[in-house]
């Protein structure tokens, strides 16, 4: 394994937590590449191989697209998130592409300071560009938890 | 009586008590008069139990339920409860199976519930065995009665039921007929869980006075048409409900319809409108359905968006709704691609559609500490609870609590 590429990747998977739970979308969508996608796929959905997603965003457009609604339309319960990612692993390397996947775990806390378990997951994602810069071409969140607490309005 | 707790003043159902969504006392009665009794509830798509021998679970208020298609292709369903010492028979939510094995005894039922088979049923050297008197009656799984319309699954436990057509009403088998008339292909399913009582949903899909106002997507994004005519549709006993729009009666594509007309927000424009796009597959030009029946189900078409979803209460606070999206089987490739798409739109993470589940909470949340409040269901309150053309209306509110109070056997001040 290359030990630059793995730390580069968990680097890449901490600055992905970090800027969706400080509410940063704008730097997280600047964590994709130009050419990139992402979409949530309850788990339950693809043991019975069918493909339908709770989000689905195949363009960067699509992607902006929803960011900005968050940002200006949507109403969604006053919260802050917390992802947990661990269990890192490197899937496929070549010179400019990598595909990892990780575990995650996100809370979200209320108003009142109490905070419960809103959804564990796996990433599979796909990265481009040289290790110096990496960017995500492909983000596909497989949600165990298909019965979404309340609402899904923040990334995974 | 928990139901004679509450008063129900004012007329015509516009004052709806809040101890009504929160009483437990009130919750179990539900569970009996209204979803295991004389009602007719949704319980899945054929298309989901397509081969001899398919079953899922799903639930009719809080009790799991088994539909299973058998050998011979006929529609079964029972109550997953096991006649021997009551467990939960079918653990797995779908699947095929020859029959149902309870795991704690391995008592065995058929695929129309009826019990095949008890280890030990004569015991060990003809002691401890079935008792005598047992030997010759029908023990099985409790079964509701099971009507389908045109692929849609619908079960009672009042064997003496209206059948299910007249339960439903001609609009709505009407409304039926357009969205199942081709063979479905199903897309796959999304779950929500949400904080508060089932019947803040059932008000919420009778209410498109709160569309335009809560729902701030198509607004922020000048997709908001003031075009738009609609309606809703409201059946004989009130309870049902379909609203619905109609695009405008000109026939510019829906591009250059979504890109900017009747822009309410400056600035703000999407960078792939084509999600939105209609095409007019029922040629009506509605692009925009939600019907509701009562007790349990919405079939709704947002865009190309099609899906059921089944209310299921988790006790007075808290249901889950249980959406299934199907397309047809003759789609093209490509309309599957956009119905996947339009899976944005709605749901649990719906651009369109996300806030419900925020207000439900809202209301769930204050109400706790006013039951003997009301919530006040203003809008078109002087108008009777019938079929109209208004858009900004609460009245088919007013239908749900119509059929509600009547299930229910509760008096109402000088409600119909």
């Amino acid at each position: 394994m290359n030990i630059e590429a793995y730390i580069r990747v968990l680097d890449l998977y901490a600055r992905y937590a970090r800027a969706i739970d400080d509410g940063r979308f704008q730097d997280w969508l600047d964590l994709f590449a130009d050419e990139c996608s992402y979409c949530v796929v309850p788990l339950e959905n693809t043991r019975q191989a069918l493909q339908l997603p709770i989000i689905r965003c195949r363009t960067r457009a699509m992607l902006s697209d929803r960011i900005v609604s968050l940002q200006q339309a949507n109403i969604y319960n006053i919260h802050s998130d917390r992802h947990l990612i661990s269990n890192v692993q490197l899937i496929r390397e070549s010179p400019d592409r990598i595909e990892a996947e990780a575990d995650f775990a996100i809370y979200q806390t209320d108003q009142e300071g109490e905070s419960r378990l809103f959804g564990v997951g796996r990433y599979r994602t796909e990265l481009v560009g040289p290790l110096q810069d990496l960017r995500i071409r492909a983000q596909h969140v497989t949600l165990d938890t298909a019965s979404v607490p309340t609402l899904m309005a923040t990334p995974l | 009586m928990a139901m004679d707790r509450y008063a129900w003043p004012g007329k015509a159902l516009s004052r709806i008590p809040f101890g009504i969504f929160t009483d437990p006392e009130v919750y179990g009665e539900e569970q009996t008069r209204v979803f295991r009794g004389r009602t007719w509830s949704y319980l899945c798509l054929e298309a989901e139990i397509a081969e001899p021998g398919d079953f899922r679970t799903i639930f009719v208020g809080d009790t799991s339920v088994v539909v299973n298609r058998a050998k011979d292709g006929s529609l079964h369903a029972f109550i997953n409860r096991c006649a021997h010492r009551g467990a939960i028979v079918r653990r797995e939510m779908y699947g095929n199976a020859p029959d149902h094995v309870c795991v704690y005894h391995q008592w065995c039922f058929d695929q129309t519930g009826k019990l095949a088979g008890v280890p030990f049923k004569r015991g060990v050297k003809g002691r401890g065995g079935f008792p005598r008197e047992a030997m010759n009656e029908d023990i099985r799984l409790t079964p509701l009665r099971v009507q389908s319309y045109r692929g849609a699954i619908f079960g009672t436990f009042a064997q003496d039921m209206v059948p299910l057509e007249e339960y439903l009403d001609p609009q709505f088998t009407a409304h039926l007929d357009r969205l199942l008339s081709r063979p479905l292909r199903i897309l796959g399913y999304q779950r929500q869980r949400i904080r508060g009582n089932w019947k803040l949903y059932s008000e919420n899909v009778r209410d498109p006075y709160h569309g335009g106002l809560l729902h701030l997507f198509q607004v922020t994004f000048g997709i908001y048409r003031n075009t738009q005519r609609g309606g809703t549709r409201i059946s004989a006993q009130k309870g049902h409900n379909i609203s619905y729009s109609v695009q405008g009666t000109d026939q510019e594509d829906a591009r250059t319809a979504h890109a900017g007309v009747g822009t309410y927000r400056e600035g703000f424009s999407l960078q792939y409108p084509e999600l939105l796009a209609y095409r007019d597959e029922f040629r009506d030009g509605c692009g925009l359905s939600i019907m509701s029946v009562f007790p349990n189900a919405v079939f709704h078409q947002i865009g190309n968006s099609l899906a059921t979803r089944q209310i299921r209460p988790k006790g007075p606070n808290e249901f889950e709704l249980f959406w299934t999206y199907y397309g047809y089987q003759d789609d093209s490739e490509e309309m599957i691609e956009h119905r996947l798409d339009q899976a944005n739109l709605a749901g649990p993470a719906g651009l369109v559609s996300m806030e419900d589940g925020e207000a439900i909470e809202l209301v769930h949340r204050s109400i706790a500490a006013g039951s003997d409040r009301h919530s006040f269901v203003a809008m078109g309150a002087d108008e009777p609870i019938e079929t109209s053309d208004i858009l900004v209306s609460e009245i088919p509110i007013r239908g749900f609590w119509t059929q509600y109070t009547s299930i229910m056997g509760i008096r109402t001040g000088d409600a119909p």
